[in-house]
């Protein structure tokens, strides 16, 4: 059986990143040349290593399914990045930044992987701002801050409402560089369809040229996985349209441990669904929260009057509005975690103050801001979302409130890795949002940028060589290999079962069916009847997407269908893990609320004594996953019960 | 809503492709032009499935039809379609994922085609190759520094103006409807964002000549053509990327000849 050792190093939390790396192998010039990763996904965390990992000498192999590394979901990011700085003079620290995330994760993350995260936070904004990342700055020519949700300081930076993308464009340049100098090779549209093993070890992948349909073959020394989340597993989600989480359950199915699936994140501000053409959320960035006041009439009379458009929400006298986030959390106001303002809007909609027609829905308004502060403020701090709420919901959001909803938006569960990011799986390393290991039951704001660029930037390049280091010695990894041989046909099959069901539904349709069963049984609020049906409910709709899907085409050609079909396949199966791990964690936190386990007030109540641990998921087969754990020690945050009240 | 769509179909890079007709009802006002495109696949689909239930007045049996699409946010360049013979369609300052079938008249005929470009080759219907603005961007559209070893973010004070007009130019999505909207095909409005947020700012500058004058010759060599001025490339830019960008690569550009 494998045993789940997280390397976490001896020594004084503060110490310990500088320890590890003082006595971890390094891998010497010359060596470095005759060795070659490969690396999946273009995101932050895969692009920002793939350049750092070229400038270091390897021989990178970089894939992406877009047209071009550009196009990785990173680039969505609106609001920020986080970094301890103290630009603001307003008391940040290190441990301040790894305090409130790990009390933000709700105490489920491991203290010295979050410690180092806050570390490195502020080598990022260095990095970055050297690379000519145009972040947002002040008159005098420093750079500027704001204020994101679960933080009492201000420490985020920003370039306007589109960080990810700059950030993204930043890496990618990088990366840009290391194509151009030969030491990476860049295959867009290129999608991994499963890794390959020699004697127990991540050897190399099996991917299909979308262009042409050929299934081809490359060989590493490792392999690094930077494939995103798995938020599309809900179909709705903010997620873009092609992110999956397929490359995760291949590494999973070949013995990878998965850790925490159940822990998703519900985006509290996003525009509400509207109707059954939808194909995805929009996001409106957290940074709205700054200056919007969220509420819902106080009077039920309102809230139908809204609902029937006999009156406009400015309409509403401000005695008569329920600025219910201010208040149930008055410390922290319309600033608190994503996960307790997602289940407040919630609470309230259940209650029947839910103000667009489904009643799904709660006014984020920025009235007294525009009162106090002018509309040339907000044109400039969030000109270019104001314009994008206003193309989708032909509703001006300057004069009328935003109608926002919560949504799927990140996963935090995701590969099992120890302190070096390598999983269960000896040569196969996870990072960013495919890993599991910073945010534990809930992520903060903009956190997830630094969390890829972390990884990607400064700590996989130091760890990975620690791993390579006694591998320079073997040769090239040879794809003819019985190893890939074996892989290549089990794929070829898959997709030539795929293709030839020629069933009666749509791949679409699938997915669009798991994602009501993922919503309503494993979504905001959990409890274990309702698990227990969802697992029924993905198995047998495993056992129609088997024998009675539809996919067009045929492999040899670009197929977005077939593609499409692959993924769902994958889908289904983590649904159906996410659902156990839900089931299995009968205590509520994070981003996971088991209605069985709520305070009187309606918040989330952990089971620390039962509960804090890592839940490692092994794949068995047609069997139920095997639960591994990993105790989780807090030996340098006292573990308290989320207040975000006083 | 109902529309009658007339696509472009096209095998690959070296099949002729030709106009299809199809015709689409039932959509909402408030969906989105890819979700209208994503029920058209799926009617395309259900037809496959069932030829005869699905008699739509259309003869054509290739199945759904291929487009790029990926965060529908508007933000990562990947959508990019000419719509009634404008690129990202007829209203300006989006692209196509934000645009919305409130815009276009019930019962109208909408034309849909890929981008027309030397520089961008189909691959499939409405999918187009877009290696060749990541090799323009390789070939300089980059500030040389290595990760690590970096000054303190705030030892160098950059003026907000010009951290602005920076992020201006550094809007860019990289999405092709510049060089596909030029007369002549020339990318230069891609290049000349890229070259003038870099520029702008003391970090960039130090390599700006040699990096205007690498990008611009590789644009070149991959043959999209030169620029006259048009301002085509401008009015159809989603993120409204000023031609004064131009402007300061010309500048650059100028400065890496007069050195040489």
């Amino acid at each position: 059986m494998t045993e789940l050792i997280s390397k976490v190093p001896e020594g004084p939390l503060a110490e310990k990143w500088t320890d590890h790396k003082a006595h971890i192998r390094v891998v010497s010039p010359a060596n470095k040349k005759k060795m070659e990763i490969i690396v999946i996904g273009t995101g932050l965390a895969g692009a920002s290593a793939a350049a750092t990992l070229g400038e270091l000498g390897y021989n990178v192999k970089i894939f992406c399914i877009s047209d071009s590394p550009r196009r990785a979901h990173s680039i969505a990011a609106q609001g920020g990045i986080n970094a301890a700085k103290n630009y603001q003079n307003d008391n940040d620290s290190v441990y301040r930044l790894f305090y409130d995330t790990i009390k933000g994760g709700d105490y489920r993350s491991r203290e010295a992987n979050v410690y180092r995260l806050a570390e490195v936070s502020n080598n990022i904004i260095d990095q970055c701002v050297a690379q000519g990342v145009p972040f947002a700055r002040d008159y005098g020519g420093l750079l500027d801050n704001r204020s994101f949700g679960g933080a009492q300081v201000s420490r985020t930076f920003y370039a306007r409402g589109q960080t990810g993308q700059q950030l993204l464009l930043g890496a990618y340049a990088a990366l840009n560089r290391q194509v151009a100098k030969g030491t990476v090779k860049s295959y867009p549209r290129h999608e991994m369809l499963d890794l390959v093993l020699i004697n127990g070890e991540a050897k190399g992948i099996i991917a299909r040229d979308l262009t042409t349909g050929e299934i081809q073959r490359f060989g590493a020394h490792a392999v690094v996985v930077a494939s995103g989340g798995y938020g599309n597993t809900y179909f709705l989600s903010t997620n873009a349209m092609n992110s999956n989480g397929s490359v995760a359950m291949q590494c999973y199915r070949k013995g990878a441990f998965f850790a925490n699936p159940c822990f998703a994140q519900i985006h509290p501000t996003c525009i509400p669904v509207h109707g059954d053409q939808q194909s995805k959320l929009t996001l409106m960035s957290e940074s709205l929260r700054n200056d919007g006041r969220i509420w819902v009439p106080k009077k039920l009379e309102d809230v139908a009057a809204i609902r029937k458009g006999t009156k406009k929400p400015s309409d509403i006298a401000e005695e008569d509005r329920d600025y219910y986030l201010e208040r149930r959390y008055p410390a922290f106001g319309n600033l608190v975690p994503r996960d307790v303002a997602s289940r407040a809007a919630k609470e309230r909609c259940d209650a029947g103050y839910g103000v667009n027609e489904q009643g799904l829905a709660v006014f984020l308004d920025f009235k007294t801001c525009m009162e106090q502060k002018g509309r040339k403020y907000i044109e400039e701090k969030y000109g270019n979302l104001f314009q994008m709420y206003e193309e989708i919901n032909d509703v001006d959001p300057y004069k009328e409130p935003m109608m926002i909803f919560p949504a799927i938006h990140y996963t935090m569960g995701g590969l099992w890795v120890d302190y070096n990011l390598q999983t269960t799986i000896p040569g196969l390393y996870a990072i960013g949002e495919a890993n599991f290991s910073d945010h534990g039951g809930n992520r903060l704001g903009a956190s997830a940028l630094m969390q890829g660029l972390a990884d990607g930037y400064f700590i996989l390049p130091y760890t990975i060589g620690d791993y390579l280091a006694s591998k320079f010695k073997e040769p090239k990894t040879d794809t003819n290999a019985p190893e890939f041989e074996a892989a290549e046909k089990a794929i070829k099959e898959r997709i030539n079962k795929l293709l030839s069901i020629k069933g009666k539904r749509t791949v679409d349709s699938i997915h669009k069916e798991l994602g009501h069963i993922m919503w309503e049984y494993v979504g905001m609020a959990r409890n274990e009847e309702g698990l227990k049906k969802a697992i029924g409910l993905i198995k047998d709709l495993k056992k129609e997407f088997w024998s009675n899907v539809y996919v067009a085409g045929d492999n040899e050609h670009f197929n977005q269908e077939l593609e499409k079909a692959l993924r769902v396949a994958d889908f289904l199966e983590i649904g159906e893990l996410m659902a156990y791990d839900a089931l299995n964690r009968r205590e509520s936190c994070g981003g996971h609320f088991r209605e069985e386990m709520q305070t009187e007030e309606g918040e989330t109540k952990r089971d620390d004594e039962n509960y804090m641990y890592v839940a490692a998921w092994e794949y068995k087969g047609d069997k139920e996953p095997e639960l591994h754990k990993e105790p989780l020690e807090f030996k340098y945050c006292k573990v308290a019960s989320r207040n975000y009240k006083d | 809503m109902k529309f009658t769509l007339k696509i472009w179909r096209q095998e690959n890079a070296k099949a002729k492709g030709h106009f299809e007709t199809y015709k689409i009802d039932g959509i909402s006002p408030d969906t989105s032009f890819l979700e209208m495109m994503d029920i058209l696949n799926e009617q395309l689909v259900n037809e496959k499935i069932n030829p005869v239930a699905f008699d739509k007045g259309c003869k054509d049996h290739s199945g759904p039809v291929s487009f790029d699409h990926d965060c529908r946010e508007g933000i990562c360049g990947a959508c990019s379609l000419y719509i009634n013979g404008r690129a990202h369609g007829p209203e300006s300052g989006v692209t196509t994922c934000q645009l919305y079938m409130r815009k276009f008249k019930d019962g109208s005929t909408i034309t849909i085609e890929p981008w027309r470009s030397n520089g961008f080759p189909i691959i499939k219907d409405l999918v187009v190759d877009r290696r060749a603005y990541d090799k323009i961007l390789q070939a300089g559209g980059f500030i040389s520094v290595n990760t690590g070893g970096v000054p303190d973010a705030n030892s160098i004070p950059i003026k907000k103006e010009n951290a602005e007009k920076s992020m201006d130019a550094a809007a860019c999505i990289g999405c092709g409807a510049c060089a596909a909207t030029c007369k002549n095909g020339s990318a230069m409005l891609f290049v000349a964002a890229r070259v003038s947020s870099l520029a702008l700012l003391p970090q960039g500058k130090v390599e700006g000549a040699r990096r205007a004058k690498a990008m611009v010759d590789t644009m070149d060599a991959l043959g999209f053509g030169s620029c006259t001025n048009t301002r085509a490339c401008e009015m159809e830019c989603p993120k409204g990327i000023s031609v004064e960008h131009i402007a300061r690569l010309n500048r650059e550009f100028l400065s890496a000849k007069l050195s040489e």
